[in-house]
């Protein structure tokens, strides 16, 4: 991290120029964005109803009619997958959002307190990653029954630790700049300076993370939804969709592929916008 | 004597890390829904039976007692017998945890080959062609969950080419490596791609270090300057990272097993919540944890012997 002895926040926000902008950023912004749009009005893209089933129509292959083919239902899969958008990008913020939250005030006040608060925090890290993430959301996820609610939950007690470590260290090293000392005397609250002075400098890892984190909490939600633990059949989720076309793979391989198609891009959108993110940050500094 | 000082201090933060984790997994365990009485016994269970049951379990006792039983029982390796299989779940364990061991260790493997040259050639041709194809293609196999690609190698591989078995372990060797192939290059693809990720960068930042001009400056050869001077010291960061992703690696040995059908820990790890198999849950995480903070051990012991810096 820079060492500078700049004070956070106003001073050093620049106009932004979109030629300036990294490739990554607008690529993936760009995927998020249509993303984003499907997910909050699928109806006004896809065909045909997501839970309609068509019985003079099971398993026909992509075809002008069906597009993406159509499931063992005649469901068409193309509706499934626009519809699968509002569940999974509901999933990658939903999922995110709350450890990033907790993880961000939690790792400032441990990394500002330092000593015995930092030494408990740091073995409680130790703890939660020696178990491996997937098996013990699974567990958790088991002991409160299958569901996307559960699935929160359990991604939540485990995931803010993530957020708390990076932002505990960051606020480690920035607590022993000249700038905080200067509040210190200053006579401001430590709480003034720990979110107004110390967080801004502190938070930017966080922020990066939480978009590699919105992908694979994708890549979670759609595991559990294909073991049965996660979204709830006849929802469309991706994971669900692409567990309802796996005995089907020699015969009608597009219940499966499309839907695991769409989780790859919009997990791209997220990690190019994340790479871009990082890179604009760090040039800024 | 920095070193074993280091190797010293790095073993007694084990213990506190190892305490929380029986915490954690006698609380979830405590939380898992039907109690182990009526699934041993089944739905027609009488009440004295269960009772009966309790208290051979030690179930009547208050939660601290409880506890004070679970540490005794682990610290004599006893973890309880299955409910459903019937068998003491230390030889489950020990009948399962081998095979998820084999197909991780041939997924890290498997990842390394993959990712060390390919960063090496990403690294050295930088911004040019290779080195965007080479970034693009793992970009996209980080985006793929690893149910998804597995079933597709299943499916092209093993179904329609037939060149691979379409699951189960085998019965020797050789055949449990020809069985595991697939799965362990399912785990592989996404470590791969974090792996060479990390090593690009880490070579692109060690290329510019002073010692590597010195290096050439002094007239090392180049072969000599990339193997001994710059892979060692690129390597530092990736061995950490390595080690943080055998958690991740185990993680999705179980969606891999269940994908493949392979017998192994993660296969059993489902069934058994699926089946409210109370003692296999809560041995085999134990176990699983146990694996994963003796990796990190390793993985702190490696980087500090790569650079003795980090000892200090």
């Amino acid at each position: 991290m820079s060492t500078t002895v700049s004070s956070p926040g106003t001073g050093r926000r620049r106009r932004l120029r979109l030629g300036r902008l990294p490739v990554t950023l607008i690529a993936g912004g760009l995927i998020l964005l249509a993303s984003l749009v499907l997910a909050i009005v699928p109806s006004a893209f896809a065909p045909y109803d997501p839970i309609a089933m068509d019985y003079m129509a099971i398993l026909s292959p992509p075809s002008w009619a069906h597009p993406f083919g159509t499931d063992s239902f005649g469901r068409d899969v193309l509706a499934r997958v626009i519809h699968a958008y509002t569940i999974d990008m509901q999933i990658a913020v939903f999922a995110t959002t709350g450890p990033l939250i907790v993880g961000v005030i939690v790792g400032a006040l441990v990394g500002y307190a330092g000593g015995v608060a930092e030494a408990i925090f740091g073995r409680i890290v130790d703890a939660v990653i020696s178990f491996p993430f997937l098996v013990l959301v699974i567990a958790i996820v088991a002991v409160l029954g299958p569901g996307l609610g559960n699935m929160y939950i359990a991604v939540g007690v485990i995931g803010w630790v993530f957020y708390g470590r990076l932002v505990a260290g960051e606020v480690n090293v920035q607590k022993r700049l000249d700038y905080a000392a200067a509040g210190r005397a200053m006579g401001y609250t430590p709480g003034r300076i720990i979110f107004r002075h110390l967080l801004p400098n502190a938070i930017t890892p966080a922020i990066v993370y939480w978009m590699t984190d919105m992908a694979l909490a994708i890549l979670l939600g759609s595991s559990l939804g294909y073991l049965g633990l996660g979204a709830q059949p006849p929802a469309a989720e991706w994971g669900v969709q692409i567990a309802d076309g796996k005995n089907f793979m020699s015969t009608a391989w597009w219940i499966s592929v499309f839907p695991g198609v769409a989780i790859v891009i919009t997990g791209l959108g997220f990690s190019l916008f994340g790479d871009g993110l990082a890179e604009l940050l760090r040039t800024k500094k | 004597m920095a070193f074993l000082s280091f190797i010293f201090r790095r073993l007694l933060q084990l213990i506190p890390t190892l305490a929380f984790i029986l915490v954690v997994i006698f609380v979830l365990v405590r939380m898992l829904p039907g109690d182990p009485a009526s699934a041993i016994l089944g739905d027609r269970a009488r009440d004295a039976d269960v009772t009966r049951i309790n208290a051979e379990l030690g179930l009547d006792q208050p939660i601290p007692v409880q506890f004070g039983i679970f540490l005794k029982n682990i610290a004599t390796g006893d973890l309880g017998n299955s409910i459903h299989l019937k068998v003491s779940v230390a030889s489950l364990i020990a009948d399962r945890l081998p095979v998820t061991l084999m197909l991780t260790a041939m997924a890290a493997l498997i990842a390394l080959v993959l990712a060390v040259p390919l960063a090496f050639v990403a690294a050295t041709r930088q911004g040019r062609v290779a080195d965007n194809s080479i970034r693009g293609a793992f970009q996209v196999g980080l985006s793929m969950p690893v149910f998804y690609v597995g079933l597709i190698l299943l499916t092209v591989f093993g179904a329609q080419l037939r060149w691979f078995p379409v699951g189960g372990f085998g019965s020797s060797f050789v055949d449990h490596l020809y069985h595991l192939f697939l799965p362990a290059l399912t785990l592989a693809l996404s470590l791969a791609a974090i792996l060479m990720r990390n090593l690009r960068a880490a070579i692109i930042g060690v290329v510019d270090a002073e010692y590597v001009d010195f290096a050439r400056a002094k007239g090392l050869r180049s072969r000599l300057i990339m193997t001994r001077h710059v892979l060692r010291n690129a390597l530092i960061s990736t061995v950490t990272l390595f080690g943080l992703q055998v958690g991740t690696l185990l993680g999705g040995a179980v969606i891999t097993e269940t994908v493949f059908a392979i017998p192994g820990a993660g296969r059993l790890m489902i069934d058994s919540i699926y089946g409210r198999d109370y003692p296999v849950v809560q041995g085999l995480a134990l176990a699983l944890a146990v694996i994963v903070s003796l990796t990190f051990l390793l993985t702190d012991i490696v980087q500090a012997w790569l650079d003795p810096r980090v000892a200090r």
